[in-house]
């Protein structure tokens, strides 16, 4: 297998586990959390997200 | 099979926003949506901040500047308003003039030329597939983490409180912050005329970073009809039309989530959830150990703002550059991933010191009229000139 061979199969790899490990830290996760409305504005509530800004 | 590759890419897009939907909610569901958007746009038109700024050290070449002082002016018109008139619901990315963002700016700037990509630059480059950015990937959320934890530190180093040009009325801040970018502009042309880069001559030979995209091209959906811009442009149509819908989609952005685009915070998360899943013990840690950053860490990262947008992000640029097919790509030498992996360290962990990376700090700081904006525009640039130098020698 060439070099680009074993990188495209890596990058597949790569993101599969990424995509496994954010569905096991979605289901391990067992807070319970408010759900913030749809659309931030016009919801009367103040801005809560972290930024990078420092927030 | 064009077709099918295409039903299967957006099918897969639709069904991640779904997915989030359901773990995390509407708000986030409509986040990674955005996120894909921001993707397939950064991808589609090349829209690189650091490729923009080393074609003018290099090239004198100004587009690239004018398009992201297009992309701030239109960003600021667009949102200041809405900001000043929220009553706290959408807020900007203000942060105080330190130490710490003198010399985090420069590093990044430095160190993003050598890792080929900035924040955004970083996460669109690694889901089309350069190899560059993705050894880049996680040395940036592990620099990112340990950025942050040290971030209380540096801002006790010292400096000066923040500057909201917000305060003066939205008119005023919008028509300083017009006026900087009109300047920026006015001085890249001037510097590109003097050089007699005024106009793009289609004869000219292209620069080794147009040769090396044209490779991750091959195969890829873009609006970008040639590499090289047809000739006599003198503002080519990527740049534009990537300035424009950049700045209608940090416009959604700011309003669905309250708050500016970010990048860094997500890869910050990304990192502190993966040393905590190691073992670390991050309950004392001056950032992620104190509200509201240790319930991030508990929540899921589906959960968090800037992660769901940068998660988007990477399937965006994913699916832009397979739309015609399997993208192609050039393996950089062993010495170049090695140099572009401690990049993406250095530059994870400036960004925390400079509140930010080219997307929460430069466009977000200089599209909320904080003038911190302004400052990291001009050390960054400065370490990139700096960077630039370093790259030729390693590239050597």
């Amino acid at each position: 297998m060439d070099n680009k061979k074993v990188f495209r199969v890596g990058f597949a790899l790569f993101w599969l586990a990424a995509l496994a490990l954010l569905a096991l830290d979605t289901a391990s996760s067992g807070s319970v959390r408010v759900e913030p409305p749809p659309i931030a504005l016009g919801s009367g509530q103040a801005a809560s997200g972290g930024h990078c800004s420092g927030r | 099979m064009r077709w099918l590759n295409r039903t299967f890419l957006i099918t897969g897009g639709l069904a991640g926003v779904l997915a989030v939907t359901l773990a995390a909610g509407l708000r986030q569901g409509l986040l990674a949506l955005l996120g894909i958007a921001f993707g397939a746009v950064l991808q589609g038109a090349r829209f690189g901040f650091t490729t923009g700024w080393r074609d003018f050290i290099e090239r004198r070449d100004p587009q690239g500047l004018w398009a992201q002082m297009l992309l701030m002016v239109l960003a600021a018109a667009l949102t200041l308003p809405l900001i000043a008139g929220s009553g706290g619901e959408l807020v900007g990315a203000v942060a105080p003039l330190t130490i710490s963002l003198v010399l985090g700016a420069f590093l990044f700037g430095a160190a993003m030329q050598l890792a080929d990509g900035c924040g955004s630059g970083t996460l669109y480059k690694a889901g089309a597939g350069s190899p560059l950015s993705f050894v880049v990937l996680p040395t940036f959320a592990f620099g990112s983490f340990l950025g942050a934890s040290h971030q209380p530190a540096w801002i006790e180093v010292g400096g000066l409180p923040a500057v909201d040009l917000l305060a003066f009325g939205w008119p005023t801040a919008l028509a300083i912050t017009v006026a900087a970018c009109g300047l920026v502009a006015w001085l890249a042309g001037r510097a590109a005329r003097k050089t007699g880069r005024g106009t793009i001559d289609a004869a000219a030979p292209a620069s080794p970073q147009a040769l090396a995209q044209q490779l991750v091209r091959a195969g890829t959906a873009s609006f970008v009809a040639t590499a090289a811009p047809v000739k006599g442009t003198r503002f080519a149509r990527r740049w534009w039309l990537g300035a424009l819908l950049l700045a209608v989609l940090y416009l959604f952005h700011l309003v669905v989530a309250g708050q500016p685009w970010g990048i860094v915070y997500g890869m910050g998360v990304w990192g502190a959830k993966a040393v905590a899943a190691l073992g670390w013990d991050l309950s004392g840690d001056a950032f992620w150990g104190v509200a509201p950053h240790a319930q991030r860490l508990v929540d899921p990262i589906l959960a968090d703002v800037t992660s769901v947008t940068n998660i988007g992000l990477i399937y965006g640029a994913i699916a832009a550059s397979r739309w015609n097919g399997p993208a192609d790509f050039s393996l950089p030498s062993g010495k170049r991933l090695f140099a572009a992996a401690i990049a993406g360290l250095v530059m994870g962990y400036s960004a925390r010191m400079a509140f930010g990376c080219n997307v929460g700090a430069y466009l977000g700081g200089i599209a909320s009229a904080s003038v911190h904006g302004w400052v990291w525009f001009a050390l960054a640039f400065a370490g990139s000139i700096v960077g630039v130098r370093i790259r030729r020698r390693v590239d050597a």
